[in-house]
């Protein structure tokens, strides 16, 4: 007991620590709003990929919809808001958009999770591309054109409060009883059924946690930016999601967090290059795939824990 | 009295092939039944009709419990294992990329229940429930001899400890009766031997009813109280050992006719 409470500690100190360290480096001017943009699109790409890695990763469920989870999300938040211009309007477009997608998600789980690889890629991605083309087609959602003059509510602080909130869920969601049944899915489903394991269920559980929490990143990539358009939630955002996944480590939110933050940084700087850039960028990845092919770090986790009792082992060796 | 498993006229085709036709047996408490037959008996199939890992085409299945008795056709794999049916695999299926205790505490799962909130926001009564989970689990390992590996991935384990570990995996979801299917198959007389006492272990002290499925017959005839023969999906033949070893069909079903 005590030393959960200790590990727990330690990394709520981290998450504060990092913010003040944040709002410093602000306040001094290290981070201007250029890098501050660069930060909270980070940030929000943080969030769309512990999702997605705990539905690929660790239940085992390969989806390429997760735009249109985002969809939703954004789409909540812009037409809440616009309507409803207040903070507490913007949480509760949040919780509306959290609520549709977890409904989206129930309705695209359902039938389509019985299937398995391949099988399940395109039928996500074409639930997906369901969601994209309904948007485009509805009045209140302005169509192709999107929405403008979306109020803007989510700040740095925001996100960066949300990126830690949706990490605490999602990886206390792994490191439990929860999270042992999704894995025991990913790793064997016949076994797992017969050693009592409601197989459809647990995956449609981290199916519908992963969909929730790319609509929380929806309503603040909506709010954050102002301007969202269908087109922002096509195939091609599914997939540089996956990228960060697959890039990071499949089962691993550690490399999930360093593949985001390494992919925004170099998104950023190679702006500056032109038309290189998404050659330099793939380069990039092709060299990564090529030289550590299960992502940058695997399936390692940073684990307080882990540190605390390899320590504790060390001075049992030297004393 | 009714017995703990009955299974009347069991039938399962696979389009035209017959792979189990009409076969009927029951389980008593505490019995150590043996199922034998030749390769392509049925035997498996039989075995995953019982458990639920494929439907029955027809006849039914029926649990005994202390409050009236439950059928078990049509019930789905996690169904049957919750109401005390557990196996072990042919080709084993242990959960390759999980260290040994996870295995265990996998098999637990239906057994503990903990809402979703206090598991995300980490209440106090998680940390209980946790650590009351991993204390039954490495109680369990430690009956095993696995203690020293709970933190070993499954697949790094040899190949008799991965067989020993499915045994403990399935006594970890609390069964009525275990089915082991080739519990045997690929070890060596010494660890076979070992492995009869331990099945004769698990029997006494879990006072479970055992089913097996098993080619080596010093096991079989050491172990079963009772043996079914499979022949061709239909029960061949049914007795003590000594029975079964002086029948003269289940002589011609393993060895063949005199020319």
């Amino acid at each position: 007991m005590k030393a959960n409470v200790k590990y727990n500690l330690v990394w709520l100190i981290m998450m504060v620590a990092g913010f003040y360290l944040m709002n410093t480096l602000i306040l001094v001017g290290v981070i201007d709003s250029f890098i501050e943009n660069m930060l909270v699109t980070i940030g929000i790409n943080i969030i769309l990929a512990t999702g997605l890695n705990l539905i690929i990763g660790f239940a085992g469920q390969f989806s390429l919809g997760h735009a249109g989870f985002m969809a939703i999300g954004a789409y909540a938040t812009a037409i809440v808001t616009q309507t409803a211009s207040t903070p507490g309007g913007f949480y509760a477009s949040i919780f509306i958009g959290i609520v549709i997608s977890i409904i989206a998600a129930l309705i695209v789980g359902v039938p389509t999770l019985r299937l398995r690889g391949d099988y399940l890629a395109i039928a996500t991605m074409g639930a997906s591309e369901i969601i994209r083309i309904l948007i485009n087609n509805m009045k209140i959602t302005g169509g192709a054109a999107g929405m403008f003059n979306i109020p803007q509510f989510a700040d740095w602080p925001t996100v960066y409060i949300m990126v830690c909130v949706t990490t605490i869920i999602i990886v206390n969601f792994i490191h439990s009883r929860a999270g042992r049944a999704v894995k025991s899915v990913r790793e064997d489903e016949i076994a797992a059924e017969a050693m009592g394991i409601n197989v459809t269920k647990w995956k449609l559980a981290a199916f519908v946690l992963g969909a929730s929490t790319a609509a929380v990143a929806g309503s603040l990539h909506a709010s954050y930016l102002q301007t969202i358009a269908p087109n922002d939630f096509g195939i091609m955002e599914s997939i540089s999601i996956l990228i960060i996944v697959v890039l990071g480590g499949v089962g691993s939110i550690t490399g999930t967090f360093v593949a985001a933050v390494v992919l925004g940084v170099l998104d950023t700087v190679l702006q500056n290059f032109g038309a290189l850039r998404m050659v330099i960028y793939a380069a990039a990845l092709i060299l990564i795939m090529i030289f550590k092919p299960s992502g940058l770090l695997g399936t390692w986790e940073l684990s307080i824990k882990k540190i605390f009792s390899r320590s504790k082992r060390k001075e049992r060796v030297e004393s | 009295m009714s017995k703990l498993l009955q299974v009347e006229n069991l039938v399962k085709n696979f389009g035209g092939l017959t792979a189990v036709s009409n076969v009927s047996l029951h389980l008593d408490n505490n019995e150590l039944v043996a199922l034998i037959g030749p390769n392509g008996a049925g035997k498996t199939t039989l075995f995953n009709l019982l458990t639920g890992v494929i439907p029955a085409s027809s006849g039914s299945i029926v649990l005994s419990g202390e409050n009236g008795t439950y059928p078990l056709n049509g019930k789905r794999a996690y169904k049957i294992a919750d109401m005390g049916l557990s196996r072990t695999f042919q080709n084993i299926r242990l959960f390759k990329n999980l260290s040994v205790l996870d295995n265990v505490l996998i098999a637990m799962t239906s057994k503990f229940k903990e809402g979703f909130i206090p598991t995300i926001f980490r209440f106090p009564s998680y940390y209980k429930t946790e650590a009351r989970l991993v204390a039954e689990a490495k109680k369990l390992l430690a009956i095993f001899e696995l203690t020293d590996d709970v933190d070993v991935l499954a697949k790094n384990l040899p190949y008799g400890t991965q067989r020993r570990l499915e045994i403990v995996r399935a006594l970890a979801t609390k069964p009525q009766i275990l089915f082991l299917d080739e519990p045997a198959a690929g070890m060596n007389p010494e660890e076979t031997a070992n492995l009869t006492q331990l099945i004769l272990k698990v029997q006494h002290s879990f006072h479970i009813t055992i089913l097996l499925i098993e080619h080596d017959m010093s096991l079989v005839m050491n172990l079963a109280q009772c043996i079914y023969v499979l022949d061709h999906g239909s029960l061949l033949a049914q007795g003590t050992p000594d029975e079964i070893q002086a029948n003269p069909a289940v002589i011609k079903a393993y060895l063949g006719e005199e020319a």
